[in-house]
């Protein structure tokens, strides 16, 4: 149901205005003194509300810390949690101003939804979660095997692209939302539950008994994960895509949540222009110029952020792998401040 | 001797004046010529606006989708169907998943139905309060949440592949489904289709014979020898003259699941048992209503012949209720089909899950595909209303109503 309310919706905002898709996102926003974020229905580490309904991740740190760059108030945003099938209309329909929900970059996405990906908050891959009585130590194991997806994502292509490719038979059992996708794969539906690796740990934490249950080694594609715009607002495209960028050039400089004071104080040309005690970048991206010490002081940098939603300081305990700086070993890299 | 009524003269322009303008004359004509008008605008202004808007945001528009690969795999397909397909073959896919479901489903509603509402209107005390419960307690809880039930409660109980139920080592139940031996051709498969075909015809007749011989000379013929003879022995004598008709493929234990054998889905299973028991019960409902509203000197008067309960209501009743029963009974068919798209909560490939759902976000063009989904449901219900108004038209004549 909510899906073809969604879709007249969209139907009747492409019909009625007719001058959608202007410009107008950040004053939208500002007039309504909040910003709209699509997220998932909760995926820990990533977007979930906690039992207080406070939303916490490193998708929903996307959106704080937009707030934070705008309102100078990280609360500011109203949440739209959205299932992977519906995500893309809410956008479309101008439901949510930005779409920061777990979803992979891929070219067909980039080109025919009118949308665009403004950068990666998290180089993932796509695992198998399977039971460790099931006595298998690799993907190339399954074959004949029943595996549990949810639809409307890459995986369910990938999954397809791997076992034709290995000359593999399989059962797919596609569910609309992740927690029925588990329920199906704990009930014994499926030998193998597969997603994103990072989807895969956080679904195991609700697993009745994680410690049951191994992820394999391979990961048999690149997921790309992002924050989406609808096209033709340049603006708006620019600062979600710099907030990012604002995030991952703060860890590079060394600034964090602690020491972000001390470090507005520098007398360093680079930290100058970051907190715009030099020069007017931010103002050029329509927002203020201490635009990054907002974003920084609300939600840390890139690594405070990763390490208290999926890293160390979380239950999900991921390594940060590719995602680690690329000064560092990984492959985050944003384009200089300057 | 009839009196025919004078017809009005036969002046087209006075009647379309009536029909269109009603009491107001030809005011309320013209006014509803603009109204029509104004609506049709509105509608091109909406779908021309969409157009543009669309274009301006760049989002991919048209039929042309149809044609590209779907690059996903379906757990159930009626027609052979690989990831290497096109959405097109998806439809097919889904449709046809959505039509089995809806088909089968009807049958069983339409049965369990009856037989509710027979059960509850029985004189035997318990048989009616059961039927009852039955009915209230299906038909006030939620189907979606009966739908899960079933799902999460057949799977709950049933085993893992390696420690299936088997029946004669032939027919397993597991958690994958129930998996049967494959029915393939043998050498006899012709030969026996024919003597089916010819026992079916033959009885046809004989019934037809016995049937006019009651009504014309008031002779009883006792058929049924003759046409068990015709319905089993003919079958079986070309088996034994031909070779057996059906060669099994059965299901072997292989990895993770069954290798051979057909399955049937948990999913399917579920929606099936949840629409069917749901339907069912709101069919009892219009059942009873339906017997109720024939008058009892009916059955009193069939009573009186000297006929048993069940023939009266198979001959006497039943057939004069169904002019009653038959428009709420086609809006419980309709409802059902619709209802199985609910699918989409369990897993079952159904038209919304697979072209809805991830047809829809894969290539993002949801306009098309809601209008093509809204389209082909539009055609089913449209579909099973007519015929049923057939059906309805045929009890109406045979009555003489």
């Amino acid at each position: 149901m909510k899906r073809v309310v969604v879709v007249l919706t969209l139907a009747l905002a492409a019909g009625l205005s007719a001058q959608t898709a202007s410009a107008e996102t950040l004053k939208t926003v500002k007039d309504r003194g909040m910003l709209t974020c699509g997220v998932s229905q909760g995926l820990p580490g990533f977007s979930s509300p906690d039992d207080k309904g406070n939303w916490t991740g490193l998708d929903v740190d996307i959106c704080r810390a937009i707030a934070a760059a705008i309102f100078n108030d990280p609360t500011k945003v109203k949440y739209v949690p959205l299932s992977a099938k519906d995500r893309f209309t809410a956008l479309q329909s101008g439901e949510i101003d930005v779409l920061s929900r777990n979803t992979t970059w891929t070219l067909s996405r980039d080109t025919s939804l009118g949308a665009n990906f403004t950068g990666v908050t998290y180089y993932d891959g796509q695992g198998f979660l399977v039971k460790k009585s099931l006595k298998v130590n690799s993907a190339l194991e399954l074959n004949s095997a029943s595996v549990c997806v949810q639809t409307g994502t890459t995986t369910e292509q990938n999954l397809a692209d791997y076992f034709k490719g290995n000359n593999m038979k399989y059962e797919v059992i596609a569910f609309a939302g992740a927690d029925e996708t588990v329920k199906a794969y704990e009930s014994g539906r499926c030998d193998v539950f597969t997603s994103d690796v990072s989807q895969l740990y956080a679904e195991r934490l609700k697993l009745s008994n994680p410690a049951d249950h191994v992820v394999l080694p391979e990961v048999i594609s690149k997921e790309p994960l992002g924050p989406m715009v609808r096209h033709g607002d340049d603006q708006w495209f620019d600062i979600v895509k710099w907030t990012l960028f604002g995030m991952i050039n703060a860890e590079e400089l060394g600034i964090t949540q602690k020491n972000l004071d001390e470090m507005a104080k520098s007398d360093k040309p680079d930290l100058k222009r970051a907190f715009g005690t030099d020069g007017n970048l931010g103002e050029q991206l329509g927002l203020t110029k201490d635009w990054l010490y907002r974003i920084v002081k609300a939600v840390g940098n890139y690594g405070e952020s990763f390490d208290r939603n999926v890293g160390p300081g979380s239950k999900l305990q991921i390594a940060r792998g590719l995602n680690q700086l690329w000064n560092k070993g990984g492959i985050q890299y944003a384009p200089p401040i300057r | 001797m009839s009196i025919e009524p004078r017809s009005p003269p036969p002046q087209f322009a006075l009647r379309l004046k009536r029909t269109l303008g009603g009491r107001a004359g030809w005011g309320g004509f013209a006014l509803q010529i603009i109204f029509v008008i104004a609506l049709a605008w509105i509608g091109y202004q909406i779908a021309a606006n969409a157009r543009t808007n669309l274009e301006t945001q760049h989002i991919t528009s048209g039929f042309g989708f149809l044609r590209n690969t779907a690059g996903f795999d379906v757990s159930q397909n009626l027609i052979p169907y690989s990831g290497s397909d096109s959405y097109t073959r998806v439809f097919l896919v889904g449709l046809l998943n959505t039509l089995l479901v809806s088909v089968i489903g009807i049958v069983f509603a339409t049965i369990i139905g009856f037989m509710v509402a027979l059960g509850r209107l029985s004189p035997n005390w318990l048989l009616s309060r059961v039927a009852g419960a039955y009915v209230e307690g299906i038909r006030n809880l939620p189907l979606l949440f009966q739908i899960l039930f079933w799902y999460l409660a057949v799977l709950a109980a049933l085993p893992a592949p390696r420690q299936s139920i088997s029946l004669f080592s032939s027919v397993f139940l597991n958690s994958r489904g129930l998996i049967v031996p494959t029915p393939l051709a043998g050498p006899g498969l012709a030969q026996f289709v024919l003597a089916v075909v010819v026992g079916i015809v033959g009885s046809l007749v004989l019934r037809y014979h016995a049937r006019r011989e009651l009504f014309k000379k008031g002779r009883l013929i006792t058929v049924w020898p003759y046409v068990t003879g015709l319905l089993v022995g003919l079958p079986l004598l070309s088996a034994v003259a031909f070779g057996a008709p059906v060669n099994f493929e059965w299901p072997v234990l292989k990895g993770f699941n069954f290798a051979g054998g057909s399955r049937l889905i948990p999913e399917f299973v579920a929606l099936l048992v949840a629409l069917s028991t749901y339907t069912g019960a709101f069919i009892a409902e219009i059942v009873r209503a339906g017997i109720l509203s024939v008058h009892k000197g009916q059955m009193e008067a069939g009573m009186s012949l000297g006929l048993t309960r069940g023939s009266v209501l198979r001959l006497i009743v039943v057939p004069q209720a169904m002019r009653v029963i038959l428009p709420p009974l086609t809006n419980q068919y309709l409802n059902l089909t619709k209802n199985s798209s609910l699918a989409v909560a369990i897993g079952y490939p159904d038209l919304v899950s697979v072209f809805a759902g991830t047809t829809l976000s894969q290539t993002g063009q949801a306009i098309e595909i809601i209008g093509i989904t809204m389209g082909v449901y539009l055609l089913l219900s449209l579909a099973t209303s007519v015929v049923m108004s057939f059906y309805g038209w045929r009890i109406g004549r045979s009555l003489g109503a």
